[in-house]
């Protein structure tokens, strides 16, 4: 038992707490706190990436509680990966937030910590009720971020945001009613033997309840057409909180596929074989229409909401390639587009904040060519356009690659390059209109520090190309392992308690 | 690894003109700039050259290094023949624009962005021709467009600059991309993407059913690069660029990428036809539409322009007859174009500089002002028409032989040749055009300065381009022929027999010639009604504004096509949401549906063993479906809707003690008094005002939504309770006692079994607490004053039986709460039913006697409440860890006391104490900062002492008193 496994639960929890308690200590206080924390947190995570690396699977059960009856958290190789992905996203956008947009408001840090919490109980836990609760930490500490320090746009594209996704809690709901009628479980392991074995009528079911939460989790994702909430969303938001947000869609990105390749990994056919076609269709087309929302857009956020929708597609066609290729190339795009979008919010306010405030394009300002921001967004449309020499060429080519052997190659290889080249017009549009048109706006105070976090978070673009090697073999083999749900499911029913515990007569194993 | 250094120093030296700039003087910025960009540019070339007596002794330098291998990238590098001649242009005419750019451009401030750009260009530009793995040649290839884009728009303060720095950007970064496409198809199909197994496969590739995509695609990207038609227009357009930019770009080296391209996969593409015709054809269409258009350009950089573009049409064609010596010629005339294009641009920089403009139009008579310029440009010129004794002249000869000796067009042999005289006579007529305009042609007109001659150190670059010029065209046998051989063999593997003498005798070749230039200074003296013809038969349309027109439209078309982010409506998103859970709900149903036997439907509806049917259930279930109707129905009065709304809840609660739960219902109880007494103060803020009606479609639309999303969840509940299913439940009955000491299974669940979920519940319940305190802080909402019908509000705030009744209630109510908490591991009960019956005792305390009145007697801080609750539960959860045992693991003890009798403890209720301080905290919380909104406290203290004066604005009092009779003055 890896007691490390339950940190990154305690660990944000136990600051948050603390925070609220703290609520009237001096800023600096729970700065300090908050940062700590943070930095734990991505220390605690690369120990468990590390770790993934020596040990299979790893269970840890809460309560010592034996597998299908309490919750079990698991460790593997995705799992780990999305965490560190998450600490180092937060930190940069933590870090960031104390240059000043934390001032903005209250509980700043409480509900970012809470955010952490949601997103990594998400990420670790192998019940399906407990994602449930994950997400609904996730949704509420997001809408207070999202509120933070208020304003008249901020809080209607909240009230959306949060209206929608009770709702899509609602459907989640009912989703894990209808699977717990046809399985009696809801432990994810349990459920993917529980689901094999199951009759014909009861699979029928299974398979509703199984749409039921997809259409959750795509709604999580921005999965066209559910995706309309998140350019307004995602546009309203402070920098800081945009740049966390850039993990959220993730979140449901990574639902979708542990709910298909495990969940419903050893039923016959696997899922996700009988639902890779459509989600091929809906990964294209959210490809598509966020790149025609890039292209429309007259605002720079607005614009990097739209990425957020093309990287969601993106990722998407590499999941429904169902091969451990596509998958990998998926993963290897979730860090790069994680990472890079991030970085463009903050540089976005950065960019902003030179040109008087305005993030519309067609009008506004030309920056003073201070901090070189002209260099950085140049680098970062490069990156985010799949363009060389940064990360998203090497996402693209692996997912090119991983399509090759499809049927549906040409589809997803006309589709892929043809919004590289839209969305090369619309960067350099932007681009031109942000940084080479107009009379040139008054100097601003240099602020170094706000400037450099976001031009360091876009500077692991070019690291994630310069060990590209090595990191695609690492979302190689995650992919491998994700797809082997035989093995998660081994590793959960072998689990044991440290006392032994009753066992139900009952009791199917 | 030497070799990458060549690559390496200039991507690494870009840094150095900034460094240089910030170690010097301003006025010496310039120079320090310069001087930086050209040590780079000497440093790579010196290593270069330390590698030429390898290559020169027959060898090829190699340097490999894995990279990605997952996509066959690796850091590959060759150092051969053809990469030799390639380097040598790119950094020997390099280091030349260099030094012309210094003085270029000497009055600008951006030196050192413009050495760093061309540094970085420069790099990419040797990483194509060095590149030894198709992905690593790609990333350069790309490159190459991305620094050129800034470069072109390197003063962008004109539109025509930006445009076409973006043309340039989207067409070769796209052609790129078809290359991409291409290169990965081609490294599948030749089993590797390292160059030397590509060209080695060429058997493999030709015979591949991929092979006609493969070389589309790959042709597409040379041919956007090497502006061939109908991609050319953005080179024209790019002439926006600084002078140095084009001088370096636009004639030696980006747009010879695509000609690299052509030579490099040679040995695998050539010899097919429809290489010939592709290639062969769209190079010579645009040799002659190049060479056309560029007669009627009145820009001396329009004419370069298009005059490069015919020439990249020739080499093209050229390289597409696939005949070995048609190779030769092509290296060979990329080579001599690159030199004299060059100077002749540089030329023209210098009468742009010197003159002020470029337009011939208003150019004449130079030669007076500056004769050494003149000179120069003259024998420029002359090469480019390809006059004796110069370079351009021998590879036009071997361009005009090699139209003469192919022989695949059968009887349409003799166009060849003619198109090739055709081209020939317009490359005469646009060189005479542009030395006669500007250096004759008439007395100087009005310009707005006085040419004269340029800085000497200016002028160097084109002299020496000029000799080179004049060198490789007299004794091409002692200069250029070692350089050549190295790069044919490098190129085709082996060296054709061919002969750069200058004078083969009396041909048809030479004849070509001479009818060219003939015909070509004829046509310059006809110029007149040749404009005047070319006007009246050409629309004045251009591959540029067709370009911009579609650009443009496809933005508006995006635009017209896509909801504006802010206008996205919540309830179109929600309509989607439920259309896509309702198609994806019923698609798994489908076969079932597809086969509908009604029969067995109605069997299975038939079998379901129903419990039977009783009054009070009948009755409920009545009222729930009253109570759900009326919600709907009453929608526009808020406050019936809610009150309705909270009927469902305890109907609800109902039927859980009727399913004998008791603590759902205790939960759902306490649940739904709170949230009603929440809503309720909340709807006292919202306007009252009716919202806009909705159209009919969208109440169709809803309606239909919602009747079938409605029958979905009915159908599913249905199915659901009917289904039997063995599940884990048995296990939590069977352990709840023996194992986690607990009579109240439902209370195991919450605190033990899943204790996690309710950690995560209680989360939930503690950030809505801090978001609503957040979100509320500091703002103060307009307070009505009189309800929908005008009425002021009751003054009565606290009415006094309300008070004095409910400040008994308290002790009671809180005795409950704790017997709630601590019963709770053995009978109904828990910390959450305790949290919410303690939150509703507090709460009537504030209705009954005001916020302020409460806040003196409790000093509690809510948010420290939650914080302190959400550490009790974390502490009693890790404490397990001290232990060895897994987070949330529980203890009890039991122990028989003689004093106190049987006492048990367990360490779930010290857990389940803090779910309940969180509860009451989160309740306590959001109903302090609700209450906070209308600015409660100062109102409040003032409503103590003159209440009459005041109708009360108080929220907290006034919700429950929205149904009192209104006060009348």
């Amino acid at each position: 038992m890896n007691q490390l496994i339950i940190a990154p639960v305690a660990l944000p929890l136990a600051t948050g707490a603390l925070l609220l308690i703290l609520w009237r200590a001096p800023l600096r206080l729970q700065r300090a706190l908050s940062l700590l924390a943070t930095l734990g947190l991505l220390g605690i995570s690369a120990a468990l990436l590390w770790s993934t690396q020596q040990q299979a699977i790893q269970v840890y059960l809460i309560g010592d509680w034996p597998a299908p009856y309490g919750i079990a958290l698991v460790l593997d190789r995705l799992a780990a990966l999305m965490l560190a992905l998450t600490a180092l996203l937060a930190l940069f956008a933590l870090a960031y937030a104390m240059t000043g947009g934390d001032r903005a408001g209250r509980h700043f840090h409480a509900l970012f910590q809470f955010q952490l919490l949601g997103l990594n109980i998400a990420f670790l836990t192998g019940d399906l009720f407990n994602l449930f609760v994950a997400f609904e930490i996730l949704l509420i500490a997001s809408y207070g971020l999202l509120l933070h320090s208020g304003g008249a746009a901020r809080t209607r594209a909240a009230l959306h945001y949060v209206a929608l996704n009770l709702v899509g809690s609602l459907l989640f709901l009912i989703g894990l009613g209808t699977l717990y009628a046809a399985t009696g479980s809801l432990n994810m392991a349990d459920l993917a033997s529980r689901i094999a074995a199951l009759p014909a009528t009861d699979a029928t079911l299974a398979r509703v309840a199984a749409m039921l939460l997809l259409t959750v989790f795509g709604l999580k994702a921005a999965v066209i057409p559910l995706h309309l909430w998140l350019p307004g969303t995602y546009a309203a938001a402070s920098a800081a909180v945009a740049a966390l947000f850039a993990i959220m869609t993730k979140v449901g990105l990574y639902a979708i596929i542990r709910l298909s390749t495990l969940v419903f990994g050893l039923s016959d056919p696997p899922m996700l074989d009988w639902l890779a076609p459509w989600l091929l269709m809906a990964g294209l087309a959210t490809l598509a229409m966020g790149t025609f929302g890039a292209m429309a857009t007259d605002d720079l956020r607005e614009l990097i909401a739209h990425l957020v929708v093309v990287s969601v597609g993106t990722m998407l066609t590499g999941i429904a390639l169902a091969s451990p290729a596509g998958l990998g190339a998926s993963l290897y795009y979730l860090l790069h587009s994680t990472l890079v979008t991030g970085g463009l919010f903050l540089l976005a306010e950065r960019i902003a904040a030179a040109r008087d405030g305005s993030t519309r394009l067609s009008e506004g300002k030309r920056p003073a060519p201070q901090h070189q921001l002209g260099w950085v967004f140049f680098c970062a449309a490069i990156a985010v356009a799949g363009m060389p020499p940064l990360s998203g060429l090497v996402g693209k080519v692996l997912l090119l690659m991983a399509a090759q052997a499809h049927p549906a190659f040409l589809a997803v290889w006309i589709l892929v390059l043809l919004s590289s080249l839209l969305l090369l017009m619309s960067l350099s549009r932007a681009g031109i209109l942000l940084f080479w048109r107009g009379s040139m706006a008054t100097q601003i105070a240099p602020r170094p520090l706000p400037w450099l976090l976001a031009t360091a978070l876009l500077s692991l673009s070019p690291l994630l190309v310069v060990f590209g090697g090595a990191l695609s073999d690492w979302t190689q083999a995650t992919a491998a392992q994700t797809l082997d749900a035989q093995a998660y499911v081994t590793a959960v029913q072998h689990s044991a308690p440290v006392v032994p515990r009753p066992h139900h007569s009952g009791d199917h194993h | 690894m030497f070799l990458a250094w060549i690559v390496a120093i200039p991507f690494l030296g870009a840094l150095l003109p900034y460094g240089a700039v910030r170690l010097v003087p301003k006025q010496a910025c310039g120079a320090a700039a310069s001087l930086a960009a050209a040590l780079v540019s000497t440093s790579a070339l010196i290593i270069a050259l330390s590698h030429t007596p390898d290559v020169f002794a027959g060898g090829e330098v190699h340097a490999s290094m894995p990279w990605i291998p997952r996509i066959g990238l690796t850091l590959a590098l060759r150092f051969d023949g053809l990469a030799m001649v390639f380097v040598l242009l790119i950094l020997g005419i390099g280091l030349l624009v260099i030094l012309y750019a210094h003085f270029y451009l000497a009055k600008s401030d951006q030196v050192a962005r413009f050495f760093a750009i061309l540094l970085l260009f420069q790099g990419a530009m040797l990483g194509i021709v060095l590149s030894d793995n198709l992905l690593l040649l790609l990333l350069f290839w790309e490159l190459t467009s991305l620094t050129s884009f800034l470069l072109v728009g390197f003063d962008p303060r004109s539109i025509e600059a930006r445009r076409g720095a973006r043309m340039a950007l989207v067409i070769t970064g796209g052609g790129g991309l078809a290359l991409l496409a291409g290169f990965l198809l081609l490294g599948s199909v030749a089993g590797s993407f390292e160059l030397s197994e590509v060209l080695a496969a060429g058997e493999r590739v030709h015979q591949h059913p991929l092979y006609l995509p493969i070389l589309l695609l790959i042709l597409l990207g040379a041919f956007t690069k090497s502006a061939q038609f109908p991609f050319h227009f953005w080179l024209p357009s790019a002439m926006t660029a600084p002078t140095p930019v084009s001088a370096y770009l636009h004639s030696a080296t980006m747009v010879k990428a695509g000609i690299f391209l052509l030579a490099r996969f040679f040995p695998v593409f050539a010899e097919t036809d429809i290489w010939f015709y592709l290639v062969g054809g769209v190079g010579l269409t645009t040799f002659l539409f190049g060479a056309y258009i560029a007669i009627f350009k009145h820009d001396i950089k329009g004419l370069l322009a298009y005059s490069t573009i015919s020439h990249l049409g020739l080499i093209t064609f050229l390289f597409g007859l696939g005949t070995p010596l048609g190779a030769v010629a092509g290296l060979f005339h990329a080579m001599n174009h690159a030199v004299f294009k060059a100077s002749l641009f540089m030329a023209a920089g210098i009468i742009d500089h010197e003159a002020g403009t470029r337009d011939m139009r208003r150019l004449s008579g130079l030669w007076h002002f500056m004769p050494i310029t003149g000179t120069l440009a003259m024998v420029a010129a002359a090469a480019m028409a390809g006059v004796p004794l110069l370079n351009g002249f021998l590879s036009k000869e071997m361009f005009f032989a090699e139209t003469v000796h192919h022989e695949w067009l059968g009887h349409l042999d003799w166009l060849l040749p003619f198109i090739a005289t055709l081209g020939g006579i317009f490359a005469v007529a646009y060189s005479v055009r542009f030395i006669h305009d500007v250096f004759f042609g008439g007395p100087l007109q009005e310009l707005d300065r006085t040419p004269h001659e340029p800085p000497r150190w200016m002028r160097i670059p084109v002299e020496i381009l000029v000799a080179l010029c004049l060198l490789v065209g007299i004794f091409p046998e002692q200069t250029v022929r070692p350089l050549l051989d190295l790069g044919v063999q490098s190129m085709l593997g082996f060296e054709p027999r061919y002969d750069l003498a200058i004078w083969h005798g009396f041909s048809f070749p030479l004849l070509m010639s001479l009818v060219a230039l003939v015909g070509g200074l004829l046509l310059y003296r006809l110029r007149r009604w040749l404009f005047r013809a070319h006007d009246w038969v050409f629309p004045p349309t251009s591959g540029a504004s067709v370009f911009q027109r579609l650009s443009t439209g496809l933005q508006l078309l995006a635009r017209a096509r896509m909801p504006h982010p802010t206008q996205a409506s919540l309830q179109n998103s929600i309509a989607w949401l439920l259309l896509t859970t309702l198609v994806l709900a019923i698609w798994p149903l489908l076969p079932a549906l597809w086969s509908l036997d009604v029969a067995g439907l109605s069997d299975w509806l038939m079998g379901l063993e129903l419990s039977p049917l009783d009054v009070p259930s009948l009755g409920a279930g009545l009222i729930l479906v009253v109570a759900a109707a009326g919600v709907v129905g009453l929608r526009r009065q808020r406050l019936q809707a809610t009150i309705l709304a909270g009927v469902i809840g305890l109907v609800l609660s109902l039927a859980f003690v009727h399913f004998s739960a008791p603590d759902l219902a205790l939960t759902q109880l306490t649940v739904e008094v709170v949230t009603t007494i929440l809503l309720l103060l909340v709807l006292y803020f919202l306007p009252q005002s009716d919202v806009a009606r909705l159209s009919r479609w969208r109440r169709t639309r809803d309606l239909v939504l919602a009747v079938v999303a409605g029958t979905g969840v009915a159908a599913l509940a249905l199915v659901i309770m009917t289904t039997q299913t063995p599940s884990i439940a048995e296990y939590f009955l069977h352990a709840a006692k023996p194992a986690a000491g607990a009579s109240n299974v439902v209370n195991a669940i919450l605190v033990d079994f899943r204790g996690f979920d309710t950690l995560g519940e209680i989360t939930v319940l503690a950030i809505a607490a801090a978001g609503i305190f957040a979100m509320l802080r500091g703002i103060r909402l307009h307070t009505p004053q009189r309800d929908l019908f005008g009425r002021p509000w009751s003054p009565d705030v606290h009415p006094t039986i309300l008070a004095m009744l409910s400040r008994p209630l308290l002790p009671m109510a809180l005795l409950v709460a704790v017997f709630m908490l601590l019963r709770g591991h053995h009978e109904p009960g828990g910390g959450f039913i305790a949290g919410l019956i303690a939150g509703i005792a507090l709460v009537l305390q504030q209705l009954a006697s005001g916020q302020q009145w409460s806040a003196e007697r409790l000093r509690l801080n809510y948010t420290r409440l939650i914080g302190a609750g959400l550490l009790m539960a974390l502490g009693t959860a890790s404490a397990a860890l001290l232990w060895q045992r897994p987070f949330l693991t529980s203890a009890f003890w039991h122990s028989e006391s003689t004093w106190l009798g049987e006492l048990e403890l367990t360490s779930a209720m010290v857990f389940d104490t803090g779910v309940f301080l969180v509860v009451l905290g989160t309740v306590m919380l959001i109903l302090d900062n609700l209450g906070r909104l209308s600015g409660h406290r100062q109102h409040g203290r003032r409503a103590g002492h003159q209440v009459a004066a005041h109708p009360a604005p108080v929220p907290a009092a006034s919700a429950p008193a929205l149904g009192s009779a209104p006060w009348k003055s």
